[in-house]
């Protein structure tokens, strides 16, 4: 049989979402695909799209799985656009004068950004915010200058305005209307969100009629926004967005029917006005409305490929167009009827201008039924809410509990299990409450399978908690326990054990497991005590009632390499080393026949050193100013800093300084896991800080704070945690922020997989460091006030109790050294000889006694 | 032959040393603040380096092990079993304590 062929106009979201449908579910063989992709890149995520300034690739954001156009033998015409369908022939024309036949053809143009036409909007240097294009001419403008605009406070406008502010301009939104997102808010809700957003250094100008823009024509920018009540505004760098447009030009050329206030028309099946032609996504217009928004894009391309296919059960019966996002870090949420439109319908509000939360439920006018939510500021309620919109769920009898905070009373637990079997959960990707059921039978048990199985929770992550709540309801039905005991000595887990500690002021090994664990103790229990025991009080961590407790690592305090030899890495603070300490560390090196390399942590380090020489070692380094860089440790290892405006010609801020502030500040405090720092002087972010544990970085006004970000085998951005603060303020919120993961992290848990673990993650943590929701941030202070005041070098402690001395040597009755060490040459060094061939490597006779 | 290696007051409590009797390096453990003992092969049989003793004793299946201080396999205190891998066991020696010192059979 031939293959049909098919023609895929347009390679964006919703294009790509068309060819898995069309590929992954269905037959592909029966498909001759060819795509044509006008964008210089094959489809990638704009929802996320202002990522890209802080991820800054492409490959990021791509949304084509690796080898997928391969796989199903799609010939992909990159750069390539249709400019005329021939409708009689069945064949498109391209732009590089390509001529196609099609047997069916799909439109998945999307829309383009309107511009509003007034004087000076055409100009070249009038951004707008669509494409990755788009936001590398914004990002070279923000480079010239120091301040810009978005004129457009709705929510691609707000998303537009924090790509400004990361790109590190004064930044400011203008808009028409009297409030933001009057969309998808209310008047309250949109008022609520200016004030946060001002408070984070955005200027929002409502009820503003921008008249003409007068281009290079600014005085303190270098253009001007004359606005209709005859203020103005002078800015470098301008971008639009004040809405979109279906992009249906070529359906026009092409005789397709094209609704009045644009989009292409189609059925309930997605097929236009010609039957061999679909049209989906934002380019398609269905009764007249057009969908700005992704999830519909995404239904639509689901059954524009059923329809295709031959499945013809499948219909487009409209959308939700409920949305969950996070704007300028401040978490917004829209249901249904946010207006509270409905003639009748009763308003339930919740404010808290404290905190910066406005929440407000509509219910029918029977009080049954919930029709429509807005949240700002705290979504945590949005899952629960849109599932009981969407499921027709009844409302409890006081709806107003729903959306209290959580200690005004027991909160109304809708719960997973009120869920019909048929819930849609993942609204992005239609993934039912059942789906998920079946894939953890399936033995998906983490949402990280689910993900992977059924795609839920990939689109906009919206629903990841909920996800997190099927699959906990239905491990619990299978008969799973979930259970996060240390090890078989303690039935609790690292964070009660270390409240446990804390208000029982216990001191010992021994007293912490007589008084909640039983038995000897292994492996992870005695090392996570003896981190607790030290981030508690910060004592001598080689007591003889803590030495047994202690990996190798902090025994001996260095790093053991594989041949059973240590590291030696003295502190370097910031980076910074002065010619006098590197002729010690080099003079050490040689006397001491040491491998000498640069680590990753801007340090020194010295390796292979024998146990027994450890004490000599570190008595010169000691001597020569030298303290232990902790590089052994599960503790703060070192802060990674730029050279900062002290010589460098672009910094802002003294980088190094702080850096070294930092460091002294929080070393050799014990916590979790490593920790790592890094601290930048610009927007450059040359100390890569935010793959740190901890990062900073200088804007104009003082420091950003990010949090939670690794590099290592699973990197991750760091989150912003506060903008602007002065140096008091970020050692006070780092102070909580230390504190607070280590008492609360489980063991061996890195910021990055704790943040993630936390339930509300970023915003959460904002709550708790910032805002001092709990009331434990004094506290929290005043621990760490505590911990810093012990801090003393460890080595120089073991170097001057020479009592300690003796357990260096390797062996308890001879002077010799391992005979088993022995090295290589290697590059003008040594390395460490494998087992093979230290065989043949003449191995000097052991002195005995 | 019993070999006086070291007195038992030189282990702290809880911890290993490592002791050269003839040509092999001998791993000694004091588990508890009294007079018990063990020794095995100081050898980590994975890495080939010489590194148990400085290992962390452990509690499982309530029988007492050391973990590597290398990638954490653990040897039974008692005769050198491997939990991991049994084909990775190391030799156990026979030690005792006797007039506040250590001695071990070779």
């Amino acid at each position: 049989m031939a293959k049909t062929r098919l023609i895929v106009v347009g390679n964006g979201m919703v294009g790509q979402r068309f060819l898995e449908e069309l590929c992954e579910k269905g037959n592909p063989a029966a498909f001759d695909i060819t795509v044509f992709c006008a964008e210089p890149r094959v489809a990638y995520d704009r929802v996320h799209l202002s990522s890209y300034f802080s991820h800054h690739t492409d490959e990021d954001l791509s949304l084509v799985k690796p080898g997928f156009f391969e796989k199903y033998g799609i010939s992909v015409l990159v750069g390539e656009a249709v400019k005329q369908i021939d409708t009689a022939q069945k064949q498109v024309h391209s732009n590089k004068g390509k001529i196609l036949p099609y047997d069916k053809l799909v439109m998945a143009t999307g829309s383009y950004p309107w511009v509003p036409p007034i004087a000076g909007s055409a100009h070249h240097e009038c951004f707008v915010y669509r494409t990755i294009e788009d936001l590398n001419a914004i990002e070279s403008a923000a480079k010239q200058g120091k301040s810009g605009v978005v004129i457009g406070g709705g929510l691609l406008g707000l998303e537009a305005a924090g790509a400004l502010k990361a790109l590190g301009l004064d930044t400011h939104v203008v808009e028409y209307a009297p409030v933001l997102m009057a969309e998808q808010l209310d008047r309250m809700g949109g008022e609520m969100l200016r004030r946060k957003i001002n408070s984070l250094g955005v200027s929002v100008h409502t009820s503003r009629n921008t008249v003409n823009i007068a281009m290079h024509g600014g005085r303190t920018g270098l253009h001007r926004l004359n606005f209709a009540d005859g203020s103005t505004l002078d800015t470098d760098v301008i971008v639009f967005s004040t809405g979109i447009r279906p992009q249906d030009t070529l359906a026009r050329y092409s005789g397709l029917f094209v609704s009045e206030r644009g989009g292409i028309v189609i059925n309930d099946q997605c097929v236009t006005s010609n039957p061999d032609i679909y049209a989906i996504g934002e380019c398609a217009s269905w009764h007249g409305q057009y969908f700005g928004l992704v999830a519909p894009g995404y239904k639509m391309a689901q059954v524009a490929a059923d329809h295709l296919l031959g499945r013809k059960e499948l219909n487009f019966t409209g959308a939700d167009m409920s949305a969950k996002l996070k704007l300028l870090g401040v978490s917004v949420g829209s249901i249904g009827d946010a207006h509270g439109r409905t003639p009748g319908s009763r308003n339930y509000i919740f404010q808290d201008d404290q905190a910066g939360i406005y929440k407000k439920i509509v219910v029918s006018p029977d009080g049954t039924k919930l029709i429509g939510a807005v949240l700002v500021g705290d979504v945590d309620d949005y899952g629960q809410l849109l599932q009981m919109k969407l499921n027709d769920l009844p409302v409890p009898e006081h709806p107003d509990t729903l959306i209290l905070p959580s200690y005004a009373g027991a909160k109304p637990a809708m719960g997973v299990d009120a869920l019909p079997a048929s819930a849609v959960i993942c609204s992005c990707f239609d993934v039912s409450k059942q789906r998920i059921a079946d894939a953890v039978a399936a033995g998906c048990h983490t949402v990280a399978a689910i993900k992977a199985e059924t795609g839920a929770g990939t689109g906009c992550g919206g629903c990841v908690p909920l996800i997190a709540q099927v699959l906990n309801a239905e491990l619990a039905k299978q008969g799973f326990e979930v259970k996060n005991h240390l090890c078989e000595h303690f039935p609790h887990s690292r964070q009660e054990l270390f409240h446990l500690v804390k208000v029982g002021g216990l001191r010992t090994f021994g007293e912490v497991l007589a008084r909640h664990g039983h038995g000897y103790g292994c492996e992870v229990c005695k090392p996570t005590v003896g981190s607790i025991l030290a981030t508690v009080h910060n004592d001598y961590i080689l007591k003889p009632e803590h030495t047994p407790l202690q990996d190798t690592n902090d025994v001996f305090l260095g790093n053991m390499q594989k041949d059973g030899t240590y590291s030696v890495i003295p502190r370097m603070a910031g980076g910074e080393v002065t010619p006098e300490g590197l002729m010690t560390v080099a003079q050490v090196a040689k006397d001491f026949q040491l491998y000498t390399k640069i680590t990753g942590a801007q340090r020194i380090g010295l390796f292979g050193a024998h146990k027994g020489d450890l004490p000599e070692i570190w008595r010169r380094l000691i001597d020569a100013g030298f303290e232990t860089g902790q590089a052994y440790g599960k503790s703060l290892r070192m802060v990674k800093t730029c050279v900062g405006s002290t010589w460098c010609r672009f910094g802002v801020q003294d980088s190094v300084g702080l850096g070294v502030e930092l460091e002294h500040r929080y070393k050799g405090i014990r916590t979790p896991h490593k920790m790592k720092f890094g601290v930048s002087g610009c927007t450059r972010e040359c100390a890569e800080a935010q793959g740190k544990d901890v990062g900073i970085i200088a804007s104009d006004a003082g420091w950003n704070l990010f949090v939670g970000g690794n590099g290592g085998m699973k990197p991750r951005h760091a989150d912003l945690l506060a903008s602007d603060l002065d140096h008091d303020t970020l050692l006070r919120y780092l102070d909580r922020f230390l504190m607070f993961y280590a008492s609360t992290a489980d063991k061996l848990q890195r910021t990055a997989t704790w943040l993630e673990s936390l339930d509300g993650g970023i915003d959460y943590l904002r709550e708790v460091i910032v805002d001092d929701r709990l009331g434990l941030g004094a506290q929290l202070e005043a621990d760490m006030m505590e911990v810093r005041a012990k801090y003393e070098c460890e080595w120089k402690a073991t170097v001057e109790d020479t009592s300690q001395h003796a357990r260096f040597a390797h062996f308890i009755n001879s002077p010799a050294h391992d005979p088993n060490v022995a090295f290589v040459p290697a590059r003008e060094q040594h390395r460490p000889a494998s087992p093979a061939e230290r065989k043949i490597i003449p191995i000097k006779p052991v002195e005995t006694v | 032959m019993w070999t006086t290696v070291c007195e038992l007051k030189a282990i702290v409590p809880g911890t290993g040393v490592c002791a050269l009797v003839g040509d092999a390096q001998i791993a000694i453990f004091r588990p508890h603040a009294d007079d018990t003992v063990y020794a095995i092969a100081n050898i980590d049989p994975f890495a080939e380096a010489s590194v148990l003793s400085r290992g962390l004793i452990c509690e499982h299946q309530g029988e007492l092990w050391v973990a590597s201080p290398l990638k954490k396999q653990r040897f039974r205190l008692r005769d050198g079993l491997c939990l991991e891998n049994r084909d990775y066991s190391v030799a156990s020696y026979a030690v005792r304590v006797s007039d506040g010192r250590i001695e071990v059979q070779s």
